[in-house]
């Protein structure tokens, strides 16, 4: 049996524990990639990850990528979206296609 | 490309007509793969923008509903009723096959079926907006795990989609017409030897005749 997990700044994602995901409250990158590591080892299938945060640990987000669990799931922060999350749907077309002639016009 | 030494023998042409059978065979099924997987990743992550973009509405929603519920009393309060959670999110992980990629397939329980177990907090002290930002995020949560399913799967899919490109583009560019240009120069240079052959013998037979005309 998985859990699921939130990892951020505390204010973007207090609000998950109520739900009944495990919150991750973060400050600094360096905390926040170790804990990544840490969530994927453990029975986590998947971690939701503010923008703000996946954005200074992309090289350990990048790791989890090719395995199968856990799926590391970008979502929007308290302080705006940044896009990232769409950027990232965008990429993998691009990855599979070789462009992005899907979603290339709209954002 | 004769770029490496090949001997010219038959057995050297046999070993590659084998090799470019099974290349070409290769080659096709190969391409089949791609063009399948190609067109389930298009329906999978069309589905995938669609959850992305409801997710993030749903969710930036919320985020503003909190910061309401923040602004309207005060922080200890909050931290005391976010405190306990009283539900809990469980996940039975399985695993499905698409065309060989094996994608996550994420079942949701919870801990207790009811559905205001969300509610961690006696609403004596709380503001009733922060009843209604926990609401608007429990709403979103199914579609949260789909969407963590779906963009799995995109991801992985796209990778193994990647691989297989670059497969299908090696044996098209490089093995077979390798394989091709090997064949065409042993079968050539059998041929050339043949020739040679040919006219050695006559050479030879000739020498004999002009030989026998002079004893005679």
């Amino acid at each position: 049996m998985y859990k699921a997990a939130a990892l951020g700044e505390y204010d973007s994602i207090y609000g998950f524990a109520t739900i009944g995901l495990e919150t991750f409250p973060v400050s600094d990158p360096e905390e926040a990639g170790k804990t990544l590591d840490h969530l994927a080892e453990a029975e986590y299938a998947v971690v939701y990850i503010t923008e703000s945060v996946a954005s200074k640990i992309q090289n350990t987000i990048d790791k989890y990528k090719e395995s199968v669990l856990p799926a590391v799931i970008l979502i929007p922060g308290v302080s705006g979206n940044t896009g990232a999350g769409i950027q990232g749907v965008k990429k993998s077309v691009e990855q599979a296609i070789g462009s992005d002639i899907l979603f290339g016009g709209t954002n | 490309m004769a770029s490496k030494q090949i001997n010219p023998t038959r057995m050297e042409l046999n070993r590659l007509k084998k090799k470019l059978a099974t290349a070409t065979k290769g080659h096709k099924l190969l391409k089949d793969k791609r063009d399948e997987l190609m067109r389930q990743f298009m329906d999978l992550v069309r589905e995938n923008m669609e959850l992305r973009k409801k997710v993030e509405a749903g969710i930036q929603a919320a985020n503003t509903n909190f910061v309401v519920a923040k602004a309207g009393m005060s922080e200890e309060i909050l931290h005391e009723a976010l405190m306990a959670p009283k539900q809990e999110v469980y996940i039975e992980a399985g695993k499905k096959n698409i065309m060989s990629v094996n994608v996550p397939t994420f079942d949701v329980k919870t801990r207790t079926a009811d559905a205001n177990d969300i509610y961690s907090y006696g609403f004596a002290f709380t503001s009733a907006d922060l009843d209604g930002a926990v609401k608007s995020l429990a709403d979103i949560l199914p579609e949260m795990m789909k969407l963590a399913e779906r963009e799995k799967a995109c991801q992985l899919m796209a990778i193994e989609i990647e691989k297989t490109r670059r497969r299908v583009n090696a044996l098209e560019h490089v093995i077979i017409p390798e394989a091709q240009q090997n064949i065409r120069f042993i079968s050539m240079k059998l041929a050339e030897n043949e020739r040679s052959t040919n006219v050695r013998l006559l050479k030879v037979q000739d020498m004999l005749l002009e030989k026998k005309i002079q004893e005679a």
